[in-house]
């Protein structure tokens, strides 16, 4: 049976020896989490910020512990600040997974105009940054994005496009 | 148990180096923004300081990181009040997971010293209540220097979380920390034991 997309993160994480998972939740990566948080390899926890969840997989690296952050597209542009002067200036390997929610479909306005900030920013940040759209390049772009984040000790984003979760669809307004 | 407005305002010079003073097995310092790790720098570098140069706010979480990964390394997060501030939710995420060899120092002068000294919001708060409402139970103000040695000793020798709040006088601090990020975390990983390399360093 083919793998879905996260039991393909699943897999490239463990092989990359990721580790140490803080995330605050989104809908998308419900069975990512999910199954991180039953495969005891792992150390995953919530927080209440993503900005804190940067600052503990910097100071695991450093302590010589691999992690990486989950979140969506709302909590990466909560980031910019600590980004660039944590692992950006002191060049530590934070991986980010990020939920893209606000296109393909959005139905949430909010979300929509977040969006449209990330690629801008990520840019901005000179940060390593990839969509994965398709199921068959998913675990090389996830691979050699962690592998090269590690080697090169510079933080690098993973975004999951709706084209490869399925994303988050409604279909009608809801007038309750 | 002592209330916020009863503990002598102390140096913040005095206390970092009385807290050097008692690390004798290699314990992870983490200092916070601006005078924060300046006064742990003048205290004498040491291999397993960590001194940030802006993220405000993070001291705590980066000390968590390296509790995680460390369980037999002790680690003190060294943080500023205005800092702590913009990131209290970090402090019900160490209760919850509640490593037992993290201990938080807040250094509160209750203001925004190093951008001039301007008040912060939290003057009617009390910082080991706030603590100790995120699940940080044995949170507490150190009431002069002795209780602060007093205070610094039980981290060092019982099981944590700990969370320590100092009062703080409004001296400035006694120079800066040299600003170059990547020898900074290099020598940090050198003291953690987490990089060896060839480069003398
Ligand atoms: C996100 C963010 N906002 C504002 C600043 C500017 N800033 C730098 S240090 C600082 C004050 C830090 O206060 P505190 O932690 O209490 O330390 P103190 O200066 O009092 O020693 C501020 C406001 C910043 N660096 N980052
Ligand atoms: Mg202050």
């Amino acid at each position: 049976m083919e793998r879905g997309w996260h039991q393909i993160a699943l897999d490239v994480l463990k092989a990359n020896e990721v580790r140490l998972i803080p995330y605050v939740p989104d809908n998308v990566l419900k069975p990512l989490i999910a199954a991180i948080h039953a495969d005891p390899f792992f150390h995953a926890f919530t927080v209440a910020r993503e900005e804190e969840a940067v600052g503990v997989v910097a100071g695991a690296w450093m302590a010589g512990t691999k992690g990486m952050v989950l979140m969506q597209t709302s909590g990466f542009a909560t980031l910019a600040n600590v980004l660039a002067s944590l692992p950006c200036a002191f060049q530590i390997p934070v991986l980010l997974m990020i939920s893209e929610r606000g296109t393909m479909g959005e139905f949430n306005l909010g979300q929509a105009a977040v969006w449209r900030t990330m690629r801008p920013t990520l840019e901005a940040l000179a940060m390593e940054h990839h969509v994965i759209t398709r199921l068959d390049e998913c675990e090389f772009i996830m691979d050699r994005t962690i592998r090269q984040a590690h080697l090169t000790q510079m933080p690098a984003a993973l975004i999951l496009s709706p084209l490869l979760t399925g994303g988050k669809a409604v279909t009608r307004q809801v007038v309750a | 148990m002592i209330a916020a407005h009863n503990a002598k305002r102390m140096y913040r010079f005095d206390l970092m180096q009385r807290l050097v003073a008692r690390l004798e097995h290699e314990e992870a310092v983490i200092g916070g923004i601006g005078n924060t790790n300046f006064d742990l720098w003048s205290a004498g570098h040491r291999a397993q300081n960590f001194y940030m140069l802006g993220s405000m706010g993070l001291a705590v979480p980066i000390a968590l990181g390296v509790a995680l990964a460390q369980p037999k390394r002790k680690v003190f997060a060294v943080e500023g009040d205005g800092s702590l501030l913009m990131q209290l939710g970090c402090l019900a995420t160490v209760a919850t997971l509640a490593p037992k060899n993290l201990a938080i120092l807040v250094l509160d002068n209750g203001m925004y010293q190093i951008t001039g000294g301007q008040e912060t919001p939290a003057a009617r708060a009390d910082f080991a209540a706030i603590a100790r409402g995120c699940g940080l139970t044995g949170a507490a103000w150190a009431a002069d220097e002795a209780d602060f040695e007093r205070l610094v000793g039980q981290c060092i020798a019982t099981d944590g979380p700990h969370f320590i709040a100092v009062k703080l006088d409004d001296q400035p601090p006694v120079t800066q920390t040299e600003r170059d990020p990547p020898q900074i975390r290099d020598r940090f990983m050198r003291g953690m034991g987490a990089k060896r390399s060839k480069l003398p360093g």
